[in-house]
């Protein structure tokens, strides 16, 4: 059994276990979207002495900052009782468009040049790190919830503002991905 | 103790998260050139079951476990603020490779750079806060 979770997970199963999390979260009279956590962090940290919009009761986010510690604590079974020794199967074409880029792909879920320890000796890489962490944090508060928010549970009840927020999502991502990464590494 | 169902919900996400690599930011470069079904497989059977999962807790009239109805909530009427957030948004998503819940899915897997997307992240947000009002919804 536990040699079978240990494999990479196919996308179904995966797809599957969303779906199911944003449902049991209804259940539990919940509703999924992870980015709110950031906000409540906001507030947390004093905030809303200073501004309007993180001036709330962070206890009704309690739960959601229990499921992130959830997602962090997932996050450390998958990298060790879980993990998989297979290096993951991305496709040749995206190695090799990486490699133009001068990434290269470590057979990891992360490349070690960018989040690994070359990072320390960078300052462009944590520039890069924190100028994209700003810009997630950014936009999904200014569009009002990220991909869990949004394409998941959003789309899921059929809301046009979130087929919106998506439709941006990969505007942005597309722009990034084919136009500005070449410009920045 | 009512907590408890909440942990063990995100660490059920947390390692569903890790185990179909959609914390990867080679994962999320792949999709973004169209160049694997994999990240579009994870979303599409998310949305589809989703979908079909609302329709039957609306149809059914469901209950959560405090004994109300559920209730999903409409987002506000607007264009503006989900296309240009949801813009903002991506650019981010494809740089770092990981959106909000993957962040913190990264910094359990021990990829510890992700605390530095995450305080980047949390910057971004207080800055939304700080000029919400100066922006078009």
């Amino acid at each position: 059994m536990l040699e079978l979770l240990r494999q990479p997970w196919p996308w179904y199963t995966s797809g599957a276990a969303i779906a199911f999390i944003m449902v049991l979260l209804l259940i539990f009279g919940k509703s999924f979207g992870f980015s709110s956590n950031l906000r409540t962090l906001c507030t947390l940290a004093g905030a809303g002495k200073r501004h309007q919009f993180f001036d709330f009761d962070w206890k009704t986010q309690k739960w959601n900052l229990l499921f992130l510690l959830g997602a962090v604590l997932g996050g450390v079974i998958a990298a060790t009782l879980l993990k998989s020794e297979i290096p993951m199967a991305l496709s040749q074409s995206t190695i090799d468009d990486l490699a133009k880029l001068n990434i290269i792909f470590d057979g990891q879920l992360n490349p070690s040049q960018l989040f690994g320890y070359q990072l320390i000796s960078s300052s462009k890489g944590i520039v890069i790190l924190l100028a994209g962490g700003a810009l997630v944090g950014f936009g999904s508060r200014y569009a009002g919830g990220c991909t869990s928010g949004h394409a998941i549970s959003g789309l899921s009840n059929l809301q046009l503002p979130s087929l919106l927020a998506v439709i941006g999502f990969f505007t942005g991502g597309l722009v990034m991905t084919h136009f500005l990464l070449p410009l920045i590494f | 103790m009512k907590g408890v169902k909440f942990i063990l919900t995100g660490i059920l996400f947390g390692i569903v998260m890790a185990k179909s690599e959609a914390i990867s930011w080679y994962r999320i470069q792949e999709m973004f050139r169209f160049q694997s079904f994999h990240m579009y497989g994870i979303i599409g059977t998310a949305v589809i079951l989703g979908m079909l999962a609302v329709y039957l807790i609306k149809k059914t009239k469901l209950r959560n476990i405090q004994g109300q109805p559920i209730v999903l909530h409409d987002k506000d009427k607007s264009w503006s603020r989900y296309l240009i957030g949801g813009s903002i948004f991506g650019l981010g998503w494809a740089l770092t490779g990981a959106c909000p819940g993957p962040m913190f899915v990264n910094i359990g897997y021990g990829y510890w750079a992700m605390i530095i997307v995450v305080l980047g992240a949390l910057s971004g947000t207080y800055l939304y806060g700080i000029i919400k009002n100066k922006l078009p919804h």
